[in-house]
């Protein structure tokens, strides 16, 4: 078979890869952006007790590989209890991931604002609920979107580790094909593809997004 | 007898080890105008900011208005709206436009309504020159113009108290009189209550009424504007006119 129909042949299970590694990671990227914004809440509010909680679970979640993180979810825990299907194993992994860099990149953006920023809002009487909601916070988020962006084309990239938990993404579907067919150029050509198609497009709109947020919101 | 604005009394700050602040006394009346002088590092800024709670003090009092200041954040929070501070990095907010940087404080923390302070907002960007910038954002304007959007900016919110800390120090010299211009007009028209912390030695004996002179943190002299430029009671005092070639 000529490669041109090797690719014909694989494309309908390429697509079905393509659409769910761009489920999951869109899913993945929603929640980790849930859940950093919370952690990093808590910690901009020095929340007590829960502010601590987060701060242990960055810590533990920055500290360790996706890959690891994915067996415990998929191996270890059914043995207490809690079976999760490899998509959830997938996506909780993800998130718990995504979680801690989506939080360290809110913290860095809040953090960047200039203490004299504060200090000058502090002079004018804003409590520091207002303080955060109308200086800290439209400075911060603006600063932290290139952190947030690169966060966002990473754990794309992550998804690909699904494969050892047999979740049928892109990676896992080149796979599967090449220990069939023996045929890994083609696949690997389409596997490159499939992760282009997603990332490339990203990677400049998120760009387009930086300089707008940078320039634009602020007045020219 | 002229009503006490602040009065501070034996004062004591430390930044950790470091003793900044020593003993400090002194007490500003309704409608003075006060320069705080003093060679680079003598704790002007530190005295000036712990005025609005912006700097913890170790010990001492600061009254204000008649009132003890018991120096919790919250309370603290209440009585800056009627301090207003304007500092050398004039400090616009950037993600507001030049209107919205004014309201912040008469709406969101006096709770005025928008109309009115609208409309007090505009009568003071008028008196500076400035009223059709208000809808510019604080990038797309000069140092001496922000700096007066800074100044209105806390104006706005009624101050009975103004702290400046050399707040020309950062502005080119051709933009540096619109700026002292708008804060001698606040004390001969408005007759201010004003803490003025300058380098611009013209513009000190110009408008203070008294002068604290401060090295290394202490108070070395409290003297009248008119004699303090003319005949400084200490050595220190007058070696240090010397030093600013005036
Ligand atoms: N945040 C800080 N931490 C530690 N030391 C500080 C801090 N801020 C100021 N100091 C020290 O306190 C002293 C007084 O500083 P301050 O800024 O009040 O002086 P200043 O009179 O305003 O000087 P300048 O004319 O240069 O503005 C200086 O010795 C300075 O080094
Ligand atoms: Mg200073």
């Amino acid at each position: 078979m000529s490669s041109w129909q090797i690719i014909q042949q694989s494309l309908p299970l390429f697509e079905k890869g393509f659409v769910l590694t761009l489920w999951l990671s869109l899913i993945g990227i929603i929640g980790s952006i849930i859940v950093g914004l919370i952690c990093s809440l808590l910690k901009y509010f020095q929340v007590p007790v829960l502010g601590k909680i987060a701060a242990i679970y960055v810590e533990i979640s920055r500290n360790t590989p996706l890959l690891v993180q994915l067996f415990f979810l998929y191996y270890a825990f059914p043995v207490f209890g809690f079976k999760l299907n490899a998509e959830m194993c997938g996506i909780v992994g993800l998130i718990f991931l995504g979680g801690s860099y989506m939080a360290e990149g809110f913290n860095g953006g809040f953090d960047g604002v200039s203490k004299t920023q504060v200090e000058t809002g502090k002079a004018i009487g804003l409590s520091r609920l207002q303080l955060a909601r109308y200086v800290v916070f439209p400075q911060g988020f603006t600063l932290s979107v290139p952190a947030l962006a690169a966060n966002m084309i990473f754990l794309i990239k992550e998804t690909s580790i699904f494969t050892v938990i047999a979740i049928p993404e892109l990676t896992n579907t080149a796979l599967d094909l090449i220990g069939m067919y023996y045929r890994s150029n083609e696949y690997l050509f389409m596997l490159v593809v499939g992760y282009a198609i997603i990332l490339i497009p990203l990677s400049i709109i998120l760009t387009i997004l930086e300089k707008r947020v940078r320039y634009g919101s602020f007045g020219n | 007898m002229a009503k006490e604005i602040v009065k501070v009394e034996h004062l004591e700050k430390f930044y950790q080890k470091r003793h900044v602040l020593h003993d400090i006394n002194f007490s500003v009346n309704e409608g003075e105008v006060v320069a705080l002088l003093g060679p680079s590092g003598s704790g002007k800024s530190t005295l000036i900011r712990c005025l609005n709670g912006l700097e913890p003090y170790q010990q001492g009092e600061v009254t204000f208005n008649g009132e003890k200041i018991v120096p919790t954040e919250k309370n603290w929070q209440k009585i800056r709206q009627k301090i207003g501070m304007v500092f050398q990095s004039y400090d616009l907010f950037p993600n507001l436009t030049v209107l919205d940087n004014i309201l912040l404080g008469p709406v969101k923390v006096q709770h005025q309504s928008k109309e009115a302070a609208t409309a007090s907002a505009e009568k003071l960007l008028d008196q500076v020159g400035l009223r059709e910038y208000e809808n510019a954002y604080p990038r797309q304007l000069s140092g001496g113009q922000k700096q007066r959007i800074a100044i209105v900016r806390a104006l706005a919110l009624n101050p009975e108290l103004m702290l400046f800390d050399e707040v020309t120090a950062s502005l080119d010299p051709e933009m540096v009189r619109g700026v002292l211009n708008i804060i001698s007009n606040l004390a001969q028209d408005s007759n201010m209550t004003m803490i003025v912390v300058t380098h611009e030695m013209n513009f000190a004996q110009q408008i203070a009424d008294r002068v604290l002179f401060l090295e290394d943190g202490k108070i070395l002299e409290q003297t009248k504007g008119s004699q303090f430029f003319e005949q400084p009671q200490t050595d220190r005092a007058k070696a240090f006119l010397d030093s600013m070639d005036f």
